[in-house]
């Protein structure tokens, strides 16, 4: 049983790498399914979508964070706590605009693409596509309706990655009549 | 990542999608247990890599498999396999009371018939862990009542 002294697999690390080639394996299958990139994109943004709106319950359950006042503070919450939380990171927030409607998130290292490599064929893939829909889905389901996208990626050759967030409206809540 | 709420929102959507698109081909449910084992085998087989990366060789078989329950199921799914038995010529079988991918489903018979589905990729993990060590496996699961769960694996001789 000498085997056992010597193993320091950091458990952590391990789950975070599952994650990452789980979601590898699951862009090769899109990628043999689809013709197009666009496709595929399209595939990733409505599955994180469909993550989003489940994982934003279990985020505002353990994390005890109430209703954000202003976009601001929602920003400060995705990347500070709920990146954090997910993913390990905490991308810095930058870019704003004047009106304070629009910002960017900048991933130093985006787990995500741990260990990838795009091949020349596929320039147009945006591989961690999942993450917007992950944002746009959460967002929804907290009234707000925000449009999320990469505009540059390390794996592209860009020299940061950066997911540019957009406040389009606050989703009215639909009440049946006679309630409250 | 310090968390594994990901992990399992993204695999039960990796089954979502690989169910959805067979549904408009006349593809049976063969394939998409096929397609979900495949890519559980190739997750499988990186993990290991990763994971015996600086590990002594092994001994013999009951060692590989004595790895896989602690070591490789710690690093997945957070616990060890709470029983392992063999019949000692070449088939395992690995019980797991707990299982963490059948954990949100129910606790009971109830969905018993999709059960599958969910075990589909964890069987190609196990498969591509042993794949990676050198060992020719078939992978089977098994479930009677959620969420314990037994896994068999069957050596091919070579």
């Amino acid at each position: 049983m000498s085997r056992q002294s010597n193993r320091t697999t950091d458990s952590k690390k391990m789950n975070s790498e599952l994650f990452t080639l789980t979601y590898g394996a699951l862009v090769t299958q899109l990628c043999k399914d689809y013709e197009n990139d666009e496709e595929v994109n399209k595939q990733l943004d409505k599955m994180g979508y469909n993550i989003g709106v489940r994982l934003i319950e279990d985020f505002l359950a353990r994390s005890n964070i109430g209703r954000c006042q202003d976009f601001r503070e929602t920003a400060d919450v995705i990347a500070k706590v709920a990146f954090k939380m997910y993913l390990g990171i905490t991308p810095s927030v930058t870019n704003w605009s004047p009106a304070g409607d629009e910002f960017s998130l900048i991933l130093e290292n985006n787990p995500l693409v741990d260990f990838v490599e795009l091949p020349d064929n596929h320039s147009t893939l945006i591989y961690s596509n999942l993450l917007c829909g992950v944002l746009r889905g959460s967002l929804e389901m907290v009234q707000m309706a925000v449009d999320v996208k990469f505009v540059q990626d390390t794996l592209r050759g860009d020299n940061v990655t950066e997911i540019r967030m957009k406040f389009i409206k606050r989703i009215e809540e639909n009440l049946p009549a006679g309630d409250e | 990542m310090a968390d594994e709420a990901p992990f399992l929102l993204l695999h039960s959507e990796v089954v979502q999608y690989i169910y959805k698109s067979a549904e408009s081909g006349d593809t049976e449910n063969g394939r998409n247990i096929t397609k979900l084992e495949n890519m559980g085998f190739r997750v499988g087989q990186g993990l290991m890599e990763r994971l015996t990366k600086d590990t002594p060789r092994f001994k013999d078989e009951l060692d590989i498999m004595k790895f896989i329950c602690k070591d490789f199921w710690t690093c997945v799914f957070r616990k060890q396999i709470d029983n392992l038995r063999t019949n000692h010529q070449g088939i395992y079988v690995l019980q797991d009371n707990t299982f963490r991918l059948l954990g949100h489903l129910s606790a009971g018979k109830q969905y018993l018939e999709l059960s599958p589905k969910y075990l589909a990729f964890a069987c190609g993990l196990v498969r591509g862990a042993l794949c990676d060590l050198g060992v020719k496996s078939i992978v089977t699961a098994e479930v009677s009542i959620m969420p314990a769960c037994k896994f068999q694996v069957m050596i091919q001789k070579a």
